[in-house]
């Protein structure tokens, strides 16, 4: 009886992950592109020099937390078991490091920056040591945006 | 110029770097609580956003910054260039922000266009 109930359990918790998960990746998907379509004329670039002088430099930084659901966990369990590529953490990886860019670029159009130079990340598992529900990631992008002055 | 600036490159436009006064470091760790920790726990069925880690985290991430800056401030420096972030989960339920950079002592330079 008590199995029965753990499964049960077990399966009313994936079937959430599914639904409410699928919807909530979707939902953040369409919304990425969304405001990278509006923030592309802000340009990254990674390099270190600068090409000209007449401008300003503000420290600017974007970061996520973002989870994947409890059903491509479990997926991503069984692959771990029999190796092949991990879809769950790809999509979860991709979606956090676009965040954070967007975050950070947003930060930028703030100031009326035209450019931010030099973007470094950085990733880290947040919940690492622990067993249960290890799909939490936190990525940080940083870098430098280029203000030019205002007679320019 | 604000009172101190940092930048993740390795010069500012209209500076000379007169001065060069070594690295400077900044860190902070954080524990999430309670209740962030048992909502972030539903949320991690679901997935998405976790909102309240993104502004703990952030909040760690400012206070790794001051220090850095503070640091910066005391040895006289009024930039740090080359600034570098990283995170880590020391154990469960906490993490570290770590910054670090070198500070410098910038002159404007002469005959600059800006």
């Amino acid at each position: 009886m008590d199995a029965l109930i753990q499964l049960l359990i077990f399966a009313v918790l994936l079937g959430i992950g599914f639904i409410f998960g699928s919807a909530a990746e979707k939902r953040h998907y369409a919304s990425i592109r969304q405001r990278e379509k509006e923030l592309r004329g802000l340009i990254i670039v990674p390099e270190k020099r600068l090409p000209r002088q007449d401008c300003d430099t503000a420290f600017v930084c974007g970061s996520v937390v973002i989870a994947q659901d409890y059903f491509k966990m479990t997926l991503a369990g069984f692959v771990h078991f029999f190796g092949g590529r991990m879809g769950a953490y790809e999509t979860l990886l991709e979606r956090a490091r676009r965040e954070a860019i967007l975050r950070m670029k947003e930060q930028a159009a703030q100031q009326r920056a035209r450019l931010i130079f030099n973007v470094k990340f950085s990733t880290c598992n947040l919940m690492g040591q622990e067993q249960r529900g290890a799909g939490c990631v936190e990525v940080t992008a940083y870098g430098t945006a280029i203000i030019p002055h205002a007679r320019a | 110029m604000p009172k101190l600036l940092i930048s993740t490159l390795e010069s500012v436009p209209g500076y000379t770097i007169s001065k060069h006064l070594g690295l400077v470091q900044g860190s902070s760790v954080r524990a999430k609580h309670m209740g962030r920790d048992i909502m972030a726990g539903f949320k991690n069925m679901v997935g998405g956003e976790l909102k309240g880690y993104t502004e703990l985290l952030q909040e760690t991430r400012d206070e790794a910054l001051e220090r850095m800056q503070g640091e910066a401030e005391a040895i006289g420096a009024n930039a740090v260039l080359n600034v570098r972030l990283a995170t880590s989960s020391v154990t469960a339920g906490a993490a570290e922000v770590f910054a670090y950079g070198s500070a410098v002592l910038l002159a404007p330079s002469v005959g600059a266009a800006g």
